[in-house]
């Protein structure tokens, strides 16, 4: 009887202990929930490229890539939690896809020297690497978000804004409240009225907002919403034959999911990206190949293409690509999160890398170091075409206007540093 | 008029028509709690559902595909057919009837006699199982209903109403949604139907019976347990509305769910066992959260008070009426 109970021991303990063969790179994902449409996809295209490297690459490097699954429901608390039970199997990276769960990681995940991405969202100076050693937000933030479509209105109405008024419609919360800074300044920058309009969670109910911007008859509305309240916004701002084209979403109010809702009346309707959209590149080819077709696809499969899909993939792809760089800095196969770090905050992604890896002109290009794990701040515009059932990219990737930026991020990062006892510094 | 005067009245009216939205909303709870005494924790989870329900029936959705899929390997997603939205209805209604049924077979029938906060958790559970089960039968992407619903300001009213503005370029005419309209139109109907239905038919003289006194009803041979089923299928059926009009403004997606807590304060305010109680408190929440928010909450307080307003309105109005506006004074004689 001893024996067997020892040998089940055994057993427990190896099954519980990380699998060290393989690099792990967990997800944090909501497959249920009020934000699940958006989840799923997201969620589906970081397994599925993850599941092409390992049938079509054997893994990276030739290391098989594990990608756990943990459900949050976008919920802070149950994001900890998924963090925590997580975080012993060997976790690389963590991607948290809330703004929320990123805020609570910040000083766990510095303490457990495990790297978070929080990519297009998270807290905006964690661009200052001296500060937050851990945590990236590259390819861009949503600073780089609001400055740029300022930066894109400017290109529209003839290098000047002097004027005009524009409405920041924001979810309010943490994450919708983040450009209102930025926007401030460049509102005193380029002379146009700034209209702050906060929307509560879910948003279902926007009456309100959209009288007051019928009234008011702003040039210009800015969004940052999430979920339900993008949907409902977009019809609303159809219901007071708002024009589309001067209705500018965040990248998390442009996808398929926030325009199809309103029909043809989203037509001309404009997003931020970081990432291009659709599916005519060669990796998707090999995702048919490798993972659709052999069955392997996540979720049911049927969100391949689509924009928050492309962004999952995306994601992923970027998680690879540093894991593949640190491995190169250190020599190993198999890393640790130390090392991913490193290889994080060495990432270089060219153009011809990107070619390679079947994704030409997917992102901007970049790179990270020690002071800047932001990268460069490239962003382009799309536009909904309601016609066609698409979005489009309709300028190149430029970059947000870092005068502004640059110096509130560097004051964000120091009051942090000061609240922390944090010495700024890269070694 | 001035300026100010014709902007507080159109949202003074757009007020109206949201207070209608809500007390769609509220009447399932009340229908519920009148008959039963059971909280519904579950309504918006219904209203969710119901709605989900009527967009696979119309797109010839196979339930539980991605289930089925996944055990047998296969690819199936759609019949091949549509069916018209008229059609659809009254087979989601069949569902919503099929759903009262079991939710009374397999949950209520073992929980008569229970205190009402053992019957609320159970609608608690009932709320998340029908969530996932919705999830599992439909899918969780965001589903376009077109019923054929008008969407947008209504044209002739704003046409029509400039001329109150006397040459004001900032006035262009009240707003008024189309869908509002039809909503408002539809929830009148309902609640005529409703108060027809209870006082001149038999099930409806039923059901009051049993709202009245469960074992006097009892006692002269009313069913309980079909009044019960027939109480849930008209929640289901007013769920099945209100998901309608809610999801035609936002897609039938998850957060459809969440319009119950719109109707709390209804409720509070309204009384829980009256059916005007519910269309009036769901005026008054509707008119004073908007006019809270255009008056108070956007110049002085940066706006987005509806949420919190909504209940601060119903607490000042329970201060005076605790049983609520038409609720039913409670009086224990010790």
């Amino acid at each position: 009887m001893k024996y067997r109970l020892g040998t089940w021991a055994v057993a427990a303990t190896m099954a519980a202990s990380p699998v060290m063969a393989d690099l792990v790179f967990p997800s944090l994902s909501y497959r249920t929930g009020p934000y699940a449409a958006n989840g799923i996809p997201f969620a589906d295209g970081y397994a599925d490229y993850f599941t092409l490297l390992n049938e079509r690459d054997g893994g990276i490097g030739g290391v098989p890539v594990r990608v756990p699954e943990c459900e949050t429901g976008y919920n802070t608390e149950k994001g900890v939690e998924c963090y925590e039970s997580t975080k012993g199997d060997g976790a690389l990276v963590y991607q948290p896809l809330s703004t929320g769960i990123t805020y609570q990681l910040i000083p766990k995940a510095t303490a457990d020297g495990i790297p978070v991405h929080s990519m297009g969202y998270g807290r905006t100076s964690a661009k200052d690497g001296t500060v937050f050693r851990n945590i990236f937000n590259y390819p861009a933030n949503y600073w780089d978000g609001a400055s740029y479509a300022i930066k894109h209105l400017l290109q529209v109405n003839d290098g000047s804004l002097e004027g005009k008024k524009i409405a920041l419609v924001y979810h309010n919360s943490a994450y919708g409240k983040e450009p209102i800074r930025t926007l401030e300044e460049l509102s005193e920058k380029h002379g146009f009225e700034l209209m702050l309009l906060a929307v509560d969670h879910p948003g279902q109910e926007q009456k309100s907002q959209w009288l007051q911007i019928r009234r008011e008859r702003p040039d210009n509305v800015i969004m940052y919403g999430w979920g339900v309240m993008n949907q409902v916004a977009i019809q609303e701002a159809a219901n007071i034959r708002f024009p589309m084209e001067n209705f500018i979403g965040i990248w998390w109010s442009g996808s398929e999911n926030d325009v199809r809702p309103a029909g043809a009346a989203a037509d001309g309707y404009k997003a931020l990206a970081f990432h291009n959209v659709g599916d005519d590149f060669p990796v998707f080819e090999d995702i048919q190949t490798y993972v659709v077709d052999a069955g392997k696809a996540a979720g049911a499969g049927d969100q391949i293409g689509t924009v928050l899909y492309n962004r999952g993939l995306y994601a992923a792809m970027l998680a690879a690509e540093a894991a593949r760089t640190a491995q190169e800095i250190h020599g190993v196969d198999e890393i640790t999160s130390e090392m991913m770090r490193d290889g994080m905050e060495a990432l270089s992604i060219t153009e011809e890398r990107m070619t390679e890896l079947g994704l030409p002109n997917f992102g901007p290009t970049f790179e990270v170091s020690c002071e800047n794990h932001g990268g460069g701040g490239f962003v382009a515009m799309a536009q909904w075409s309601a016609t066609d059932d698409q979005w489009r990219l309709i300028s190149d990737y430029e970059q947000s206007d870092q005068d502004v930026i640059g110096p509130l991020i560097a004051e964000d990062a120091a009051a942090f540093a000061s609240e922390n006892n944090i010495t700024p510094g890269c070694n | 008029m001035p300026e100010q005067l014709l902007f507080t009245i159109e949202v003074f009216l757009n007020g109206l028509m949201a207070g209608v939205l809500y007390a769609l909303v509220a009447l399932g709870f009340v229908l519920i709690y009148k008959a039963s005494g059971i909280f519904n924790f579950a309504q918006g989870v219904m209203a969710l559902f119901a709605a989900m329900t009527l967009y696979g029936i119309m797109n010839g959705q196979v339930p539980f595909a991605h289930l089925i899929n996944a055990i047998f390997s296969t690819e199936i997603h759609y019949f091949g057919w549509n069916v018209p939205a008229l059609a659809a209805i009254v087979l989601t209604m069949g569902v919503m009837v099929l759903f009262s049924w079991l939710v009374q077979r397999y949950i209520f029938r073992y929980l008569v006699g229970q205190e009402p906060i053992i019957l609320f958790m159970a609608t608690i559970g009932l709320a998340y199982f029908l969530e996932g089960v919705g999830d599992l039968m439909w899918g969780s992407d965001i589903k376009t209903l077109e019923v054929g619903l008008p969407q947008g300001g209504n044209f002739w009213i704003e046409d029509n109403t400039r001329w109150l503005g006397f040459g004001n370029e900032e006035f262009y005419g009240f707003f008024i949604d189309s869908l509002d309209i039809v909503a408002s139109v539809v929830a009148a109907v309902l609640v005529l139907g409703l108060v027809l239905f209870a006082q001149y038919t038999k099930q409806g003289r039923a059901m009051r019976a049993v709202a009245d006194d469960h074992q006097a009803a009892l006692s002269v041979g009313v069913s309980l347990n079909f009044i019960w089923i027939l109480v849930w299928s008209l929640a289901g059926f007013v769920a099945l509305v209100a998901g309608i009009m809610w999801g035609a403004k936002s897609g039938v997606q998850f957060s459809l769910s969440l319009i119950a807590l719109k109707a709390l304060p209804v409720l509070m305010l309204g009384g829980f066992t009256s059916i005007p109680g519910a269309i009036v408190g769901g005026l008054i929440i509707g008119v004073g959260e908007k006019l809270f928010e255009f008056l108070i909450g956007l110049p002085y307080l940066g706006g987005a008070t509806e949420n919190w307003f909504a209940y601060m309105l119903a607490l000042i109005f329970l201060l005076f009426r605790p049983q609520g506006l038409f609720g039913e004074k409670i009086i224990e004689r010790v």
